[in-house]
């Protein structure tokens, strides 16, 4: 499926010194439904974010799967180094094969 | 391989489940469980993969006592140089009472500069956290922490 857009808040600074460890926070809103099945509760079938691409500079930085285990609007954190100027692509993958995507500028200096 | 019993109106493939029933008979009857369980011990035992953790250099930030089950802030500091030789390739979340013991697995390497991931979980109930950390040498630190959760968040939707 093609990119479909998400409700996303990224937070990283727009541009960073070469060779600058940058921190990379990303918080999309999602239910992470899953599949619960408890006395009172309807339930819904499993539907959450599995995994998380996060692509730089040519290459993947972060790649992250996640569970069930994962509170709803899924919060991640993590570093990299600033190496050139380019586009920071953040890719999240839903349940069922949908894709959401969303580009960051990251400006080196 | 032998034929299904015909005589008794058994298939081979009811035969098995029944046997595997017998095998393994549901502990938790209040929730339905649809596959079996994956525990702890298992989910450490295919990321070890035989291999002896060390019981250091492992930060693993998160409340002692959590009010919420729903969202628990969690931060992980791995001690690695982060260099193209020496890097922390994998980082594991295991929770020793979820239903899904693996909670997370962040895959990183030396472009992170610092082995540092920070992300919000789910707990099912009071328990210990695990976290395996694998490195490029081939060695995985571990760390665990218990946590004390008030309302757990299996039961509420959340």
């Amino acid at each position: 499926m093609a990119s479909a857009s998400i409700p996303a808040r990224i937070t990283m600074p727009a541009e960073a010194r070469r060779g600058e460890i940058i921190e990379i926070r990303v918080l999309v809103r999602h239910a992470m439904d899953r599949a619960i099945d408890a006395p009172g509760l309807t339930p819904v079938p499993r539907k959450i974010i599995h995994t998380l691409r996060v692509t730089y500079d040519g290459a993947e930085i972060l790649h992250m799967d996640l569970s069930p285990g994962i509170a709803a609007n899924p919060y991640v954190a993590f570093t990299t180094v600033a190496t050139a100027t380019g586009e920071v692509v953040f890719e999240w993958l839903e349940d069922g094969g949908a894709v959401y995507e969303r580009r960051q500028m990251l400006t080196v200096t | 391989m032998t034929r299904p019993d015909r005589r008794s109106g058994l298939t081979r493939r009811a035969a098995l489940a029944t046997s595997a029933a017998a095998l393994f008979p549901a502990t938790t009857t209040a929730k339905a469980q649809t596959a079996p369980r994956e525990t702890l011990a298992l989910v450490e035992r295919t990321v070890l993969a035989g291999r002896t953790p060390l019981a250091a250099g492992v930060t693993l930030d998160m409340p002692t006592l959590s009010e919420n089950g729903n969202s628990v802030d969690l931060t992980i500091r791995i001690d690695s140089p982060m260099s193209g030789e020496d890097h922390v390739t994998a980082i594991h979340v295991l929770a020793e009472k979820n239903p899904f013991p693996r909670v997370a697995t962040f895959r990183i390497g030396p472009r992170a500069g610092r082995a540092e991931v920070g992300t919000r979980i789910r707990l099912a109930e009071t328990q210990t956290i695990v976290v395996l950390a694998e490195t490029s040498r081939g060695t995985v630190h571990r760390g665990a922490r218990e946590v004390i959760v008030i309302l757990g968040a299996c039961v509420d939707g959340g």
